[in-house]
């Protein structure tokens, strides 16, 4: 027996609104859990002191710095090297076996997990590249994770641009270059950020990876050829040797508030950027 | 007519195995209307492509014959395509401003071209949306989105943009299937002024509209060209009888 129209109508709207509001409020769940535990450790001690007795007592500064650093040398790397790729694999190849390879490739790369690049940054740069364990080894591992990432958001936002533009574009005597830096990729610019977005949240977050390539000194790295350790890889010590579950739980309150900073700077500079283009 | 602008020779253009050009011959007439007429997919708009080269743009495409623009072969070797297009320019079916300002979009060859300083870029502009009689339209909105305007003062800002590059043959693609048709007059009437200055080449499938503004016509019939004379006798006595059924409506 078929039900009224109406009814079904009802019963789907409802059960996807249902589903809607079960993921806000497990994610502000998530989010209000972690704030309000780790909000009252954060004071101005916390945010500008180094830790003292093993991240018992003190600060976090040094844990912040490597946070910031660390992500910058991984989108400096990773961003100029994916955004090319994908330019050369839409605007400069016509799909063959070769860019479907390419392409293949950069998805499983994508889902190897991260403990992985981790042991290849250690074999790779810690060991025989000799730079040991560094902001430096950390960013070039984290580069290498967020790469397919970013080629592969790069590539979707770029195909997401009409023909008519670029057709346009070489019909006003534009080679194919002028027509890529000065229609494509603003046009395509949107969707870049958002992989290199994830590729910063990615990078933030990171354990697996950064403990084995940029170590988990505490000391504050005084140039990025010194082992330092991130925000993630301090709480993750602290929670797991059960050193301190209140400054744990401040580190993680930073690390959400940093990354939601990072996210609102980044979208209210594109948001800038779009604006004075029209 | 003893002046040629371009000089299409014995053209042959294949899609993969698909022939659609087939030795083709005609001379466009600088400073007039030509337009190319026939049913569609008989390869008109792939004739006015080949002009200025935008089938490069599409793989798999093979050409034999000669397009000799002012006596110079533009699939010689010794052409550059930018310049070609610069020298031949098209506006499209749909009109299709960038999603950027008025005025960014006027002065976009010329910035592509290098030119960067302000009041060279403002002054082009006002000419060309002049010439293409859009500026008492715009001219308090230079900064707006030209995504904005209606379809037809769209279109007249893609004839704008082109004038700014100082194009010498302009290629029409059915500008106006996507306007109405006051709109479509407007623009027929900006064709009109502008051939004093231009060589336009422009496919229409509208019979009325090749008879109202050109001065010369070619039908085409699956790839090759049945019949090219002037505007008023082809209207008035076709010499081919394919080219009689096809404006008197009889072909498919």
């Amino acid at each position: 027996m078929r039900l009224p129209p109406r009814l079904t109508q009802a019963f789907v709207v409802s059960l996807l609104g249902l589903a809607t509001a079960a993921t806000l409020v497990i994610l502000v769940f998530v989010i209000v859990f972690i704030l309000r535990k780790g909000l009252p450790a954060i004071d101005s001690e916390f945010l500008f002191t180094k830790p003292q007795d093993m991240g018992r007592a003190g600060g976090i500064l040094p844990t912040l710095v490597a946070s910031v650093i660390l992500p910058l040398i991984a989108v400096a790397i990773a961003a100029p090297l994916g955004i090319s790729t994908a330019v050369y694999l839409t605007e400069y190849t016509r799909e063959s076996r070769v860019t479907r390879m390419i392409r293949f490739g950069a998805d499983c790369l994508a889902g190897i997990p991260s403990i992985l690049f981790g042991l290849f940054g250690f074999i790779f740069f810690v060991t025989i590249l000799r730079m040991g364990w560094s902001l430096l080894s950390g960013g070039l591992t984290l580069a290498l994770m967020i790469l397919p990432t970013i080629i592969r958001t790069t590539e979707e936002a770029i195909r997401a641009v009409p023909n008519a533009y670029r057709e346009v574009s070489t019909s006003l005597g534009a080679t194919r270059f002028r027509t890529t830096a000065k229609v494509v990729l603003p046009n395509a610019l949107p969707g870049i950020v958002t992989g290199i977005m994830l590729g910063v949240g990615r990078s933030i977050g990171e354990t697996a990876a950064v403990i084995f390539t940029a170590g988990s000194s505490l000391r504050m790295p005084a140039s990025i050829f010194d082992s330092s350790r991130t925000m993630s890889v301090h709480f993750y010590i602290l929670a797991r040797e059960g050193l301190s579950s209140e400054m744990a739980y401040g580190t993680a309150a930073v690390l959400i508030l940093s990354v939601l900073a990072v996210n609102l700077v980044a979208y209210g500079l594109m948001n800038r950027f779009i604006r004075r283009r029209s | 007519m003893t002046e040629v602008k371009i000089d299409i020779r014995g053209l042959n253009l294949w899609y993969g195995s698909f022939h659609a050009l087939k030795n083709v011959s005609l001379a466009v007439p600088p400073a007039r209307i030509t337009a190319l007429i026939g049913p569609s997919g008989c390869g008109k708009s792939t004739l006015l492509r080949s002009l200025n080269r935008m089938n490069d743009l599409i793989p798999g495409v093979r050409i034999t014959g000669t397009v000799l623009l002012d006596g110079q072969d533009v699939f010689g070797g010794g052409i550059r395509v930018d310049r070609l297009r610069k020298r031949v320019g098209m506006v499209f079916q749909r009109p299709n401003p960038f999603p950027l300002s008025i005025l960014d979009n006027v002065v976009y060859g010329l910035r592509v071209a290098g030119v960067h300083n302000r009041g060279v870029l403002r002054d082009t502009a006002e000419k060309c949306l002049r010439a293409a009689w859009l500026w008492d339209n715009v001219k308090d909105k230079l900064n707006h989105d030209a995504l904005e305007l209606p379809l037809d003062q769209q279109q007249r800002l893609c004839v704008a943009r082109l004038l700014a590059v100082e194009p010498e043959v302009i290629l029409m693609d059915e500008p106006c299937s996507a306007l109405d048709p006051i709109a479509t007059a407007k623009i027929e009437e900006l064709m009109a002024v502008l051939k004093s200055d231009y060589t336009i080449v422009i496919v229409t499938h509208n019979m009325q509209q090749a008879a109202r503004v050109s001065d010369f016509s070619g039908c085409m019939l699956l790839g090759e060209m049945i019949e090219f004379d002037d505007t008023q006798t082809m209207f008035t006595h076709p010499g081919d009888k394919r080219t009689e059924d096809y404006i008197t409506g009889r072909y498919g």
